[in-house]
């Protein structure tokens, strides 16, 4: 049992770092708590779905279409919608909520609420300490290792990330220095949305695509990142590990409790906001200000 | 002056003529789902059928059926369910109510019902309560009739009839005395009393009850689960799934290369779409299901084949709408009236020969259970056709296949 639960927890920490991590950059650097985040997840799936088996489009074109497309999407979506109601917290929570409701509400027209399958990129599977795991699920892991790691590099390596790092820091002294934080903004919700965008596409082929399937990983990754620290990429990956063998340990050790495992996400999002606001390891919210 | 008021007179006349015309039967259902669109369709076949025959005798005057479409999403919301059903009772003036599906929706939906003592056969929901309230409080829930499917307690009933030689294949092909069950529900009111059976039942069927599984009904990712019940050497997965949990276990025991067959209700595996939205990986998952073109009564060979001709998909089992058309048709051409409170006694007094079942009602007018005349079929994914195997009687059904070993 305890070779299932390390296998499980590490396979969906990986998809939940994928997501988890976009919108955390997002809020660390531009402050901007994105709710559609988990929405640009789902129109990445349905894209990918389309363009593959209505189109006819090979994964290797459907794929970097997807992504693109999205991320193109989102930063029309910031110049639209949330640019100009940035400096109110609220405002920008409540539009988030309803562009991510406006999308649910299209691809319910678009495509039903029927739940669509897509194809593997890769068929079969090979056994890890005696657990079965397909190849989608070791791609899903190595992809978001690689994306990761593509963060950390653009983040520690760039001059954009050095922008992106410095505006995370003190917007306003960054400002102040003339740095164009708008345009830094823009460069973060392009990268959080093309990070989501890759989670949608890499794990479209092992969940089933449907309208709603943006609001189970939502709450879930509000979670990873209250747990890891808002705006703290490694918070985020190992907050997402953390949840991610907390719901294995869930399934097995309660079996008829599974569909707690939300429920003890939740319990571990609001215990960490109460012993350790900033998470494990984010800015303490008095810092910051 | 004169002739505005004679127009808006006979513009009056012609309305209320209208009127008098039509029986108007609101079709309740989720309709942006399948289970909505199945709803619609049945109907839609039987109102033309009906229609194209020259409606319904209603004491010797002909009468047309008009349906008025209720997208009731109750799949997301029940108050959205209760408003549908409002607004086609208090503005659109239905005369009856069918359709529902899911059964915490419904049960809210028959109080509306209940309320304008309207006649509501209901078409999805196997919560028994929605039963239970008949013969609690005749008085007041008399108006209802379950149609499809049979209660809960009786689909555990043919579970356990399929799951019994299920575990006698078993038996033989694996050489093992007591086969050992994973019991994966989805955590809804419906799956509750088929849990509990299988619990207390199981064991006394000399089958091993190897852990139970309740995810949520709308996860998508069951691997955790599903690593579980491979560990405990289960042979059988014995399934109460109608959300998208469904297709997320068809798939993921095929990624996972699993011995175990699944076996028993997936609602989303009844579906022609399954195999797709499994990425073809749902070989040999079987469920309970309504409609095959297999003779289970004189009608449901030539009533599945039409439904293909016209919607290009067979029909789910929520396309029993055209049976409780057909039925309330029958009612009111005995009773020669629209009257609620006469065709009551009247459909208490029926047995109708449908097109999935042969339907009489028991004092909570809930379906007599039988094996042939209500307990459905049993099919199985196989090579992405489904195939139906159980009862074995009927003329038409299959042999049911296990995963090599």
């Amino acid at each position: 049992m305890l070779q299932d639960i390390l296998v499980t927890g590490l396979v969906n920490g990986g998809v939940y770092a994928l997501l988890a991590v976009g919108f955390s950059l997002v809020f660390g650097v531009a402050r901007i708590v994105n709710i559609a985040h988990t929405a640009f997840y789902m129109l990445a799936a349905y894209c990918f779905y389309a363009l593959l088996t209505r189109l006819g489009l090979g994964f290797a074109l459907a794929a970097p279409v997807s992504v693109v497309a999205v991320t193109l999407l989102a930063l029309l979506c910031y110049r639209l919608v949330i640019e100009p109601v940035r400096s109110h917290e609220a405002a920008v929570l409540i539009a988030t909520i309803a562009l991510a409701l406006v999308f649910q509400e299209l691809m319910l027209l678009s495509f039903g609420g029927h739940y669509l399958g897509v194809p593997s990129t890769l068929e079969g599977g090979l056994r890890v300490l005696g657990v079965g795991i397909p190849y989608q699920r070791m791609l899903i892991l190595a992809v978001a290792a690689a994306t990761l790691a593509a963060s950390w590099f653009l983040l520690y390596r760039t001059r954009l990330g050095l922008a992106i790092r410095a505006t995370a820091n003190d917007l306003e002294v960054a400002n102040l220095m003339g740095m164009n934080v708008h345009r830094v903004a823009m460069a973060t919700i392009a990268v959080s949305a093309a990070l989501a965008a890759v989670a949608g596409v890499v794990v479209a082929p092992v969940f089933v695509v449907d309208p709603f399937m943006w609001l189970a990983p939502l709450v879930t990754m509000l979670a990873i990142v209250v747990l890891g620290g808002l705006g703290s990429l490694k918070g985020s990956v190992i907050g997402a590990l953390v949840i991610g063998y907390v719901e294995a340990i869930t399934v097995f050790a309660l079996p008829a409790g599974a569909y707690l495992k939300g429920a003890v996400a939740l319990a571990i999002m609001v215990a960490v906001l109460l012993a350790r606001p900033e998470g494990l390891f984010g800015v303490a919210f008095e810092e910051e200000r | 002056m004169t002739r505005l008021y004679l127009a808006a007179a006979a513009a009056l006349g012609v309305t209320f003529g209208a009127q008098a015309q039509t029986i108007k039967i609101a079709i309740l259902g989720p309709m942006a789902f399948v289970q909505g669109e199945h709803h619609w369709y049945g109907a839609e076949m039987a109102r033309d059928e009906i229609n194209k025959a020259g409606g319904i005798d209603v004491g010797g005057k002909r009468v047309r059926i008009e349906l008025v479409r209720a997208d009731t999403n109750e799949i997301q919301s029940v108050p959205d369910a209760t408003n549908a059903v409002e607004r086609v009772i208090t503005r659109d003036k239905v005369d009856f109510l069918i359709g529902g599906f899911r059964s915490e929706a419904v049960l809210a939906m028959q109080e509306v019902a209940m309320d304008y003592k309207k006649i509501f056969l209901g078409v999805g929901a196997a919560h028994s309560k929605l039963g239970a309230n008949v013969e609690q409080n005749y008085e007041r829930y008399k108006y209802w009739f379950r149609v499809a499917p049979t209660k809960d307690v009786d689909l555990a009933r043919t579970l356990f009839a399929v799951l019994g030689s299920i575990g006698q294949q078993i038996r033989a092909d694996l050489k093992t005395d007591t086969p050992k069950v994973a019991i994966l529900a989805e955590k809804a009111v419906w799956t509750e009393a088929i849990v509990a059976a299988a619990q207390k039942n199981l064991p006394g069927m000399k089958m091993e009850v190897v852990g139970t599984w309740q995810p949520s009904a709308t996860a998508t990712d069951v691997t955790a689960e599903l690593s579980a019940i491979d560990r405990s050497g289960a042979q059988i997965v014995f399934t109460a799934l109608s959300g998208p949990v469904g297709i997320s276990v068809g798939r993921q025991m095929g990624e996972r290369g699993m011995k175990a067959v699944a076996w028993g209700i997936n609602v989303e595996g009844q579906k022609e779409e399954f195999w797709q939205a499994a990425a073809g990986k749902a070989q040999f998952v079987s469920t309970l299901d309504t409609y095959a073109e297999v003779e289970m009564t004189p009608k449901t060979v030539g009533f599945v084949r039409a439904y293909k001709e016209r919607y290009k998909k067979p029909p789910t089992y929520t396309a029993a709408t055209y049976d409780a058309i057909y039925l309330l048709k029958s009612a009111i051409e005995q009773q020669k009236t629209t009257s609620a409170d006469k065709l009551v006694p009247a459909l208490e007094k029926m047995e109708h020969v449908g097109s999935g079942a042969i339907l009489t009602f028991d004092k909570r007018h809930d379906p007599v259970w039988g094996v042939g005349t209500t307990a459905g079929i049993a099919v199985q994914w196989q090579d992405g056709k489904k195939v139906p195997f159980w009862p074995p009687q009927v003329k038409g059904m299959q042999p049911f296949k296990m995963p090599a070993r």
